[in-house]
């Protein structure tokens, strides 16, 4: 064992430097005797190591070194080769290395060419030596540069560092590994796969290995092997896994199939008509989540406006730019906790309501409620207003986007299989706008405000007479709507990008859904932005993004032409006005 | 200032001088407009007009503010070392607020009633498309500093941004030699400039014997924001065995979103790299770039270029803009070889008839920020090194791959049947921007 990984070592040092001669231009030439030394020494060791154990250390060290300094090539092909050499030294230290350099963190010092490990500090970086691992303290940003790598090199590193990390401890690393290296599957990572097959115990990493070496299997020469790979993966969904097994079934120019064994072709056949079955099962699924989904952020940017407009019966052109103060908020309160992002969100919801239910009381006083009962100066009115509002942000933070981060928690996806998976930003705007839904009933229905707004909106003169103080009750509601308004942007900045024109995508599709689902009706809105939501994504495979909008709005128009009242019009005699 | 260019706009009170600061007091519209006057007016008789055609309010703001800046950083600049031909530059800024027919009514504005002597402007096509019966018409100069999709030379405009053979087909290329790139989808925004780069690129594949079933073309609508079914079917379209890439020419605000589910739905850029022609430093300095490591895009500069000029270019810009976090882009670069390029031919015409500029630019050079030398070749169009670059975790790109030599715009695209025939010269004899090699004829659209 000890003798082949040597071996492996110096043949890949003798094609190194074969095919590396340009490599060594950027080294002083005292360099390049270094080399041929550590190239003698291995030699030599491997010749007589065999029985000295400890030899094999300071044979990995020299190895090391030797590696860690050829990475700072020039050209990427260099750099890939000295990737490879580290293929053969399993250590810490190497996967330490390797990841500095996947996450760019490994650069070189300018001054004399040491490769170190770097972590950003405040006015620089804290470099340790990548060789000796000593801590050499902390530069300035121009006195190191980068060691660059691209996607290609970002490919290899993964694999190699999944080679490595197939004996890691941890079970989560050694899952990851293997289906790292099920993407470069070749002999010596099947044999490796093989080898690790023997040692491990856990069933998960089990089975992925397994189905990796079935993917392997699947073109093996032997008939028996081959079937019994075939109904492996049979039962996976991996598109991988799909691919294969469909090429088995690919045909010839004059229509004869390639691969003239019918058994074979019959039991691949057969495993791919399940995959597919239950890759469209999974299809449908995951498109009506897509379509919740949209509907969800469809039902957030709406929910407000069915308040203002619903209830109030206000058209409030405003109500995007609303949104948008929401979402400013958000970055405004990462600005001031930059520390704690995870948390940022949970004080940007309240934070976002306030500021913008501010807005829109100042907004209601100062505008709207002059214009009652006219509503084409309303429509006109709070568009300047929502062109005043867009123009304010533009000068106070630039017209240029604003970065929220995302925290997280929030960001990746659930994997359920390999076939479905569903996002995590999306999963959680879906939760959150049913519980902006629910609390927006409650407070209709369960509290003083809710009974006065309800009150205000069915009868206005006795409202009044009753003792409401009904410009208040206005003032609030609009404050309400305007305050669900911004919590939305909240919701929306972690999805599309904030900047000043963030409200007007969302205005024309909140009034479609408002009118859709029945003005003055919550239960109205949240039926109609789902199913808006999920015959959008519907139509989209098969109209494509532009015409599926288009064909919606059509939908909209026809259906308000037989139902002009939406889907839950109100009811009684307070409609009828 | 800018609150007022929703009323102040129509009546033009927003010229400014760039010798004045922009820090006036926003209540006093009246005072502005009499002050602005005045200054206009006594400057009139020995100034140098510059007119700025960028959109300062509305979609497009987000992008063409940078530009607006860059001019009148250059302005400064120029008028520092003593201005030209022995006169000042004064800017004369316009804000056509991201509407294509108000850039027509802007350009007349600035020819007929401010008598400028050039326009740095437009972003998009559909606004330049705006501009040019109007440029043409009144005889103007327009430099357009934008990567566009080409098919286009006009005797009045130059264009110092990309052909698509500056920008889509060496990345194309790059994807198919170096990436090894099999599938491809084309994704775009739905209008002129993806439609037109996308019939060009499908056309280049095809000739380079890529199947018609290996290539996915998407459109979606101008700040289209969800794009889980999209991205989910270009994971299905790239899971098939065969090495997938994505050309994106997808524009401006949907680019934020569509990166955010490439991330989310664990699409990495070493599965499925995506290349864009959109994206830039200015717009990925609106977005955490950390999941998109890796993703590509291809310019004539990127700011990372390690080059004395490009130092002094962004030390330049820093201490102009007073902020040191503001990146610099590719159309900015473009927009300073553009007023560059001017100023060289203004010195070698002695004046600035546009007649005599447009005959004097051909064949003025000026060195890159990235290293090389920018030529203005007869048919309006630069030539330069092309770049590709992938996204840092800090907003930059580092360049992986760039042309040995620089590339020559070509107007009009060899890979479609329409325009294989025809070329663009604007000096004598042809003096045509669309001229038909096989027919020996000049049609009389210019555009």
């Amino acid at each position: 064992m000890l003798q082949t990984t040597q071996k492996t070592q110096i043949k890949v040092f003798d094609t190194f430097v074969a095919n590396n001669k340009k490599l060594f231009h950027k080294h002083p030439a005292g360099n390049l005797t270094v080399v041929f030394l550590s190239f003698f020494i291995l030699i030599f060791c491997s010749l007589f190591t065999p029985s000295f154990a400890e030899d094999k250390q300071s044979n990995d060290n020299s190895a090391f070194a030797y590696a860690v300094n050829a990475l700072n090539a020039k050209s990427f092909k260099a750099k890939a080769d000295a990737i490879k050499i580290f293929e053969t030294i399993n250590n810490k230290q190497t996967i330490n290395t390797l990841k500095a350099l996947l996450e760019s963190r490994l650069f070189y010092r300018k001054s004399d060419q040491l490769i170190v490990i770097t972590t950003e500090s405040e006015n620089g970086y804290h470099i340790t030596d990548a060789i000796t691992e000593n801590k050499l303290g902390e530069v300035g940003k121009r006195d190191i540069k980068k060691i660059r790598v691209n996607n290609k090199l970002r490919k290899q590193l993964r694999g190699t560092i999944a080679q490595l990390s197939l004996s890691n401890e941890d079970t989560d690393i050694r899952l990851n590994a293997v289906s790292e290296i099920t993407k470069i599957l070749n002999q010596d990572t099947i044999d490796l796969l093989r080898n690790a097959l023997e040692k491990e115990k856990n069933d998960a990493v089990n089975e992925l290995i397994h189905l990796a070496l079935a993917l392997w299997d699947i073109n093996s020469a032997d008939k028996n092997i081959r079937l019994k790979a075939i109904s492996l993966l049979g039962d996976s969904l991996s598109q991988e896994a799909r691919s294969k097994l469909s090429k088995l079934l690919d045909k010839a120019e004059d229509g004869t199939f390639l691969l003239e064994d019918a058994e074979i072709r019959n039991a691949a056949k057969k495993a791919l008509t399940h995959i597919d079955s239950q890759l469209d099962f999974y299809a449908l699924i995951e498109k009506i989540f897509f379509g919740l989904s949209l509907g969800s952020v469809l039902l957030l940017a709406a929910i407000g406006l069915a308040i203002t407009f619903g209830v109030m019966g206000v058209i409030n052109m405003a109500h995007g730019e609303l949104i948008m103060i929401g979402a400013y908020t958000t970055y405004v309160v990462q600005l001031l906790m930059p520390d704690n992002i995870a948390l940022s969100i949970f004080v940007a919801i309240p934070a976002a309501f306030i500021v913008s239910g501010l807005f829109g009381i100042a907004i209601e006083r100062s505008v709207i409620r002059h214009l009652y009962g006219r509503p084409l100066e309303t429509l006109l009115a709070t568009f300047g207003v929502s062109l005043v509002l867009q123009q304010l942000v533009r000068s106070i933070f630039s017209p240029l986007n604003r970065s929220v981060e995302t925290p997280a928690w929030m960001s990746g996806s659930l994997e359920i299989n390999a076939a479905l998976s569903l996002t995590y930003n999306r999963l959680y705007i879906v939760l959150f706008s049913l519980i902006v839904f629910f609390a927006l009933l409650l407070i209709l229905k369960k509290t003083t405000l809710g009974l006065k707004v309800r009150a205000v909106s069915q009868n206005r003169a006795m409202a009044k007479a009753m003792g409401t103080r009904v410009e208040w009750v206005d003032a609030l509601t609009f404050g309400l709507g305007s305050g669900i308004a911004g919590v939305a942007g909240v919701a929306l900045s972690q999805l599309t990008n904030v900047g000043p024109n963030l409200g007007q995508a969302y205005i024309i599709d909140s009034f479609m859904v408002v009118v859709f689902g029945g003005v003055g009706n919550l239960w109205g809105t949240l039926v109609g932005a789902m199913s808006l939501g999920v015959i959008n994504k519907f139509l989209e495979p098969w109209a494509g993004a532009v015409l599926a909008k288009i064909l919606v709005l059509v939908l909209i128009i026809l259906f308000i032409q037989k139902r002009p009242r939406g889907l839950f019009p109100q009811k009684g005699r307070a409609a009828e006005n | 200032m800018t609150l007022f260019s929703i009323y102040g706009a129509p009546f033009n009170r927003e010229k400014k001088t760039v010798m004045k600061k922009k820090n006036i007091k926003l209540w006093v519209p009246v005072a502005i407009a009499v002050f602005f006057g005045m200054q206009t007016a006594y400057a009139a008789k020995d100034t140098i007009k510059v007119g700025v055609l960028h959109s300062l309010s509305g979609t497009m703001a987000i992008s063409e503010t940078t530009l607006k800046d860059t001019v009148l950083m250059m302005i400064e600049d120029q008028n520092k070392k003593g201005g030209l031909l022995g006169k000042q530059l004064e800017a004369v800024v316009v804000d056509p607020a991201s509407n294509w027919p108000l850039f027509a009514e802007k350009t007349r504005e600035l020819i007929s009633k401010a008598n400028v002597d050039v326009i740095f402007g437009c972003w998009t096509s559909v606004s330049r498309k705006s501009v040019l019966p109007v440029i043409e018409e009144l005889n103007g100069l327009l430099f357009y500093p934008v990567q566009y999709e080409g098919e286009e030379s006009s005797k009045n405009v130059f264009y110092t941004g990309a052909a698509p053979n500056q920008q889509a087909i060496p990345a194309v290329d790059y994807l198919m030699n170096e990436v090894g790139a099999k599938r491809w989808v084309l994704a775009g925004t739905d209008y002129v400039y993806p439609r037109t780069t996308n019939k060009i690129l499908e056309a280049y594949l095809l000739a380079k014997g890529v199947k018609k079933s290996d290539i996915m073309i998407n459109y979606t609508p101008f700040g289209h924001s969800d794009w889980q079914s999209i991205v989910s079917d270009i994971k299905k379209f790239g899971s098939q065995g065969k090495k997938t890439a994505v050309v994106s020419t997808i524009n401006g605000d949907a680019n934020v979103p569509f990166y955010k589910e490439l991330g989310n739905q664990g699409l990495s850029a070493e599965d499925i790299p995506v290349v864009a022609f959109s994206v830039g430093e200015e717009e990925l300095s609106g977005i955490d770039t950390k999941p998109l490591v890796g993703h590509l895009a291809a310019w004539n500069y990127f700011m990372s270029v390690d080059n004395k000029a490009n130092d002094e270019f962004i030390k330049k810009w820093h201490a102009y803009i007073k902020d040191k976090k503001r990146v610099t882009n590719d159309p900015m670069e473009a927009t300073y070889i553009g007023f560059k390029m001017w100023v060289k031919a203004v010195e070698k015409a002695g004046k600035t008839a546009t007649d005599a500029v447009a005959e004097a630019i051909i064949g003025i050079t000026e060195p890159n920020l990235t290293g090389g030398i920018a030529v203005m070749n007869k048919n309006h169009h630069l030539s330069k090194p092309v770049l590709i670059g992938e996204i840092q975790k800090d907003g930059q790109f580092d360049i992986v791959w760039q042309t040995d030599t620089i590339v020559a715009g070509d107007a009009w695209s060899d890979f479609l049947p329409g325009s294989k025939s025809i070329v663009a010269n604007w000096t004598a004899p042809i003096k045509c921007g669309n001229y038909n090699t096989v027919t020996k004829k000049c049609s009389g659209q210019n555009f």
